[in-house]
């Protein structure tokens, strides 16, 4: 009898959870599966990004009724930032119902790396905006990846390109020192192929300075900086290592306005704990902060003033992690609407046609305007060639209380880091036996 | 009823040394193994072979080996994401490097790399002792993923330091399907577990447990400390080599050294701690319980109140549960899920007359 009770309980249990990873689907929507991390050391990140993608889709529902009529719904599970939860959510979010997820965003390049290797198999895109690894934006070897709107590469490239501005001239960068101060984890290495290069081409040089993870306590780092007495800091890191590189900065008397901070340190969560030792910190960005954006005014209209944000704290809205999930929001439902178009309005699409919508997204500054995110992103231009659209990114300064943007959109080498990313993407290719598509003939 | 043992009688010494003693155990055993060889790789979804079942297989090869270390001969460990990590590359890197090797040599290649790097690190267990020890292996722990981060060339200088497992083939037939890598895995797992359940028993096995129980005790009975010592840690770290290739090669398909911190260890040493020390059906348990549990608690939060509150309220409470869950099955039966697993075989011999 209790063998029977046991048993009886482990098939309930099993049934539920099989339902669970069933639910229902209907007609007319559209599904998404989100893997957002809330809890961990990078739940400030997390929150914020995931937070904006759902409110912008709140928004199209509530707003416009979906996309042609066509609701978006979605179900989230939880990565801690965690690889292995990471590739656990990618597997549990594959399908529900009857539809298939039609992209993958997990935000964290650790759990690109996990599944990339998967994504063609399920034929699921696989977006890793200002994430993941740079030769992808080579779509003929990774059809199924796009490093969107700028990958590490075109970042760093950026960020010398922005050093020669205010130096007044590319050709003023010879014998500069510049300190690399990473964060040794996955990404923050990924910026040095491209670093090297440019070095070479204009001069200048490199001492590359690794802080272990997380990073709060980086005293000998900052006195090697010190002695080396560089012209620039270019900071690569992410979390609770950008405050701790701020502060310590202070204390060794390295002026904060000549450390520049890529992406994943110009948030408000990497300024603000710092306090007086941030202020004139410069950081990378590729969608600036602000709540003056249109779209940003209608999500406080139409989502926060019926109560049904997804911030836990209304006042992180339209800051700077926040913004970012609205871009990728906007990046999702364009390409939706963009499949739609070429294979049935008002019907859900599929992974595959979800695919050649983001390889044939264009969003030009009259389509940013009419969505009301002009100056939110970049223009955006994909194809087979490119799966990374723009490469440009923009620069602003820490004022104590804000960030203030400090430079135009800037544009990466794009020979260089172009060059680097058909090199790396081919040797790829070679190691795993893939034949690049012939572009030509894709349409 | 169902679970008596009157009228087995054992006729033999082979019959008395058998592993499962009961015939009822044997009849279960055999039903389970060939549930997971015959039925699994059919009935299970994508899903469940990819993200539950392989994954439990792999740590809970890994935990095994933990507990042949610390379950079996006592010395505690810091270190077993790092002698994973050392098989996941070494295995990456003979198949890299010597171009035609057989995919089950590189792994085992890599197995035994790993034991050789936990020999070394377990020359200081001569010495120390229980935290002291711990503290030890904490530095190889350290040492490795500095090192695989540090030097270009075990992750074949890819710019991020992350490695891409080969392609799986063993005599022109390719493991490339969640169920075939499933099978794989299953069938190197089930041949360790033998081993290792077996080799508890020998005169190897013996010698740990007296080192365990009581170490100078055991050298007066002519027990040589170093050898004992060192071997617990070879095949110990020769058992993580395994798990850390095939949680590379079967599970995640590509790893970065980060991926095999101190969480890691900390998450197999709780696997043993709450499955059961000393015990090779602790492992499974254990690993069965740290890595589904949380995936539970999440997907039940998603259908039950997830709608209600927020999302992240929700992410923090499964964590709140989890450790609650812990902490409950821990001043319940602090021995581990094997001796609720003994207490309830205890109840059924006696049902329905307990006494």
């Amino acid at each position: 009898m209790k063998l029977k009770k046991a048993w009886l309980a482990a098939v309930a249990a099993s049934t539920v959870w099989g339902a669970a990873s069933m639910g229902a689907a209907q007609a007319a929507e559209q599904y998404l599966g989100l893997p957002s991390y809330r809890v961990g050391a990078y739940a400030a990140g997390g929150t914020g990004v995931f937070g904006g993608w759902i409110d912008y889709m709140k928004l199209i529902n509530e707003r416009d009724g979906g996309v042609n009529g066509v609701k978006l719904v979605w179900q989230e599970c939880e990565t801690e930032y965690n690889n292995a939860r990471g590739v656990e959510c990618y597997e549990r979010l594959k399908k529900q119902g009857d539809q298939q997820n039609v992209l993958f965003a997990p935000v964290s390049t650790g759990i690109t790396f996990g599944v990339f290797e998967r994504v063609p198999q399920d034929k699921i895109p696989l977006l890793s905006i200002g994430i993941g690894r740079s030769d992808t934006a080579d779509g003929r070897v990774f059809p199924w990846v796009f490093p969107m709107i700028a990958t590490y590469w075109s970042q760093a490239s950026a960020i010398v390109g922005y050093l020669g501005k205010r130096e007044g001239g590319m050709d003023k960068l010879k014998g500069k020192k510049i300190a690399v101060l990473y964060l040794d984890f996955a990404p923050g290495k990924e910026p040095f192929p491209v670093l090297d290069r440019l070095a070479q081409k204009w001069g200048f040089t490199t001492e590359k300075i690794a802080v272990a993870m997380p990073g709060n306590e980086q005293q000998a780092q900052w006195l090697q900086i010190r002695q080396m007495r560089p012209d620039y800091v270019i900071l690569l890191t992410y979390g609770v290592s950008n405050p701790t590189a701020l502060k310590t900065a202070a204390r060794t008397g390295f002026p904060a306005d000549r450390i520049v901070g890529w992406w994943w340190s110009g948030a408000e969560e990497d300024a603000m704990p710092a306090g007086d030792a941030a202020k004139g910190f410069v950081a990378g960005a590729f969608n600036p902060a602000g709540t003056d954006f249109p779209v940003i005014q209608d999500i406080q209209k139409h989502v926060y003033a019926k109560g049904q944000g997804d911030m836990q704290d209304p006042k992180r809205v339209g800051s700077t992690y926040y913004n970012r999930g609205v871009g990728h929001g906007i990046i999702y439902v364009e390409a939706l609407r963009l499949a739609q178009e070429k294979f049935g309005k008002g019907k859900p699409v599929t992974g595959e046609q979800m695919r050649w919508a983001l390889e044939n997204l264009k969003l030009d500054e009259k389509r940013l305007e009419a969505i009301g995110a002009k100056g939110l992103m970049p223009e955006l231009a994909l194809s087979c060639l490119d799966h990374e659209g723009s490469g440009r990114v923009r620069f602003q300064q820490w004022d104590g209380a804000k960030w203030v943007s400090v430079s135009d959109w800037i544009e990466p080498d794009r020979e260089l880091v172009r060059s680097l990313v058909e090199e790396s993407a081919a040797a790829y290719a070679k190691e795993k036996g893939i034949t690049p598509r012939d572009c030509s003939k894709e349409q | 009823m169902i679970y008596r043992e009157a009228g087995q009688f054992k006729a033999s010494y082979e019959a008395d040394q058998q592993i499962f003693p009961i015939k009822q155990d044997r009849i279960v055993m055999a039903a389970l193994v060939a549930a997971a060889f015959l039925v699994a790789p059919w009935a299970a979804s994508e899903y469940w072979l990819q993200a539950v079942l392989t994954p439990v297989l792999v740590f809970a090869l890994a935990a095994l080996g933990l507990n042949l270390l610390t379950g079996y001969a006592g010395q505690l460990s810091l270190g077993t994401g790092a002698f994973m990590a050392v098989g996941a590359y070494a295995t990456y890197n003979f198949l890299l490097r010597l171009d035609g090797l057989p995919f089950l040599v590189g792994l085992v290649l890599g197995g035994l790399s790993a034991a050789a790097v936990g020999v070394v690190f377990g020359l200081p267990s001569l010495r120390i002792k229980g935290f002291y020890l711990a503290m030890a292996t904490l530095a190889a722990q350290f040492f490795i993923v500095w090192a695989l981060t540090k030097f270009p060339w075990f992750s074949n200088y890819s710019s991020s330091g992350i490695i891409t497992a080969q392609r799986i083939e063993i005599l022109g037939f390719a493991f490339d399907t969640p169920a075939r890598k499933y099978l794989l895995t299953l069938v190197i797992v089930s041949l360790l577990a033998l081993a290792a359940k077996n080799l508890a028993r020998t005169n190897t096995g013996r010698s740990w447990m007296a080192v365990r129980d009581m170490d100078v005790a055991a050298e007066v009975i002519g027990i040589p400390l170093m050898k004992t010592k060192l071997l617990a840690f070879a095949v110990s770290s020769f058992y993580c080599g395994i798990a850390g290739g095939l949680y590379a090669y079967t599970y995640l398909g590509t790893v970065e050294a980060d991926g095999f911190g101190l969480d890691l260890s900390f998450k197999i040493l709780f696997m043993i701690i709450i499955g059961g020390m000393g015990s090779v059906l602790g492992a499974f348990l254990g690993a069965a319980f740290i890595l589904l549990l949380p995936v539970g608690l999440n997907v039940l939060m998603h259908t039950s109140v997830g709608a209600l509150v927020p999302a992240t309220l929700a992410s923090n409470l499964e964590l709140i549960v989890f450790g609650v869950l812990i902490i409950f099955f821990l001043i319940v039966e602090p021995h581990g899920l094997t001796r609720l697993w003994q207490i309830g075989k205890e109840k059924l011999r006696l049902w329905p007359f307990p006494h």
